[in-house]
Order: C-alpha cells, then structure tokens, then sequence
C-alpha cells in the first residue's frame, strides 16, 4: 500500500512535470514568452506542494515553515514578473515582502516558544 | 539577435527553478519537521537568489537589477536567521523527532546547563 501510494506520487510529479515542459502554447510571440510562461506554471505547482503541507502538517511548526517557503516562492515570482511587463516595481514588492515574510517569522517562533511578545 | 546577457539570465533562471522544486519536494516527502526545514532552507538560498541574480543579469545595471542585488543581500542575511529560529521554537515547544533519529545534542546540552 505503502509503494502504491509512492509510485501514484511520483507518476503524478513526473506528469505534471512534463505537461508543464512540452505542452504547446499558442498564440505566443517570442520564444522568451513561451519560456516564462512555463517557469510561471513550476512556480505555481511549487506553490500547491507548499500548500499540501500548510493544510495535512500535523504540528504547528511544519505550518509556518511552508508559509515562510510560500513566501520566498512568492518574492522569485514578483522578481520573475519583472521580465514581460518591463516594470522595475515589482521588485519593490519582493523588497517589501522579504521584510515583512522575516518580522513575522520572528513572531511566530516566539509564539510557539510560549513566550510573550515583550520580553 | 538576441542579447547573451539574457540567454545566461534564463539559465540561471532555470537553475534556481530546479532547487526550488526539489526543495518543496522534500518539503512535501520528509517524515521530520527538522528534515523539512533542512530540504526547504535550500529553497531560499540558492533557489530564490539564483532567480534574483538571472534577474539582475537580464537587466544589467540599472534600476530594477540593483533593486534585485539588494534583494539576494537581504535574503541572504535574514532567512538562516528566520530558519534558526523556528528549528529553536519548534524543540522548545516539544516536537518529537523521528523515531530513526541517531543523537539529540541540543537536548542533552540543555539538560546540562
């Protein structure tokens, strides 16, 4: 049962995988936007792994070790955005995100360690 | 044609595209939490820092890639440090370790003092 269930996994990773590679996309002007459009696809399915154990982690502290993976998931794809809009901003947001995703993280490890905020 | 500036962007681009899924698969398949925090720790320092830099070489020096040097110097300071201090709160708060772990330092150190 257990084997099943890791080859049912991996079959499922590997499909995704070369879906997400050698799927055609239409209607695309340049090979640069087909490119992007393919590294926005692995980010996403990087994102869904992360939010499998934000909902099945079984204690407190796998939850905020796969928020803090979602949120530097999240600053490579606000820097990644920068390339077809040609805007410089999005990385402003990356900057920011980066800050907030470390002052919450500190927060949070003080929390699960029973301590008040103050001390 | 096309610049060669870009083409070296893009592989490291994919470079750091590859770190970051391996480093979510673990996060995915590891039995521990320290396990999962030793696999995804990857994700932000070669990872996100190698796209940031891929981003830095596809734009050459001007707003949006020093904006993204300074990106990789701040992540680069801040996530070992975030790291360490979920590792500390989560053995604080008592989580287990896995059943087929060998030694617990930080435990028998504690015990000491």
């Amino acid at each position: 049962m257990r084997k099943l269930r890791w080859f049912l996994g991996l079959l499922g990773i590997l499909a995704t995988l070369t879906a997400a590679i050698t799927l055609p996309i239409p209607s695309l002007l340049s090979w640069q936007s087909v490119y992007l459009e393919k590294v926005f696809f692995i980010l996403i399915f990087c994102s869904a792994l992360c939010l499998w154990r934000v909902l099945m982690g079984p204690t407190p502290a796998d939850r905020a070790v796969a928020l803090d993976i979602l949120g530097i998931l999240i600053i490579g794809f606000c820097a990644i955005l920068g390339i077809p809009t040609g805007r410089d901003w999005y990385i402003d947001i990356a900057i920011a995100w980066a800050l907030q995703s470390f002052i919450s993280m500190l927060a949070l490890g003080k929390y699960l360690e029973g301590r008040r905020f103050d001390e | 044609m096309n610049n060669i500036n870009e083409i070296i962007g893009f592989v490291f681009i994919a470079i750091g595209l590859v770190f970051d899924f391996f480093g979510c698969l673990g996060l995915v398949r590891f039995p521990d939490i320290y396990n999962r925090l030793h696999s995804s720790i990857k994700c932000v320092t070669l990872g996100t820092s190698s796209i940031l830099f891929g981003l830095f070489l596809y734009k050459g020096f001007t707003h949006g890639g020093i904006k993204a040097l300074l990106c990789i110097l701040f992540l680069l300071l801040t996530a070992p440090v975030s790291a360490h201090v979920l590792a500390r709160s989560a053995h604080k708060s008592g989580v287990k370790l896995w059943e087929k772990s060998v030694c617990d330092k930080y435990e028998e150190d504690s015990r000491k003092s």
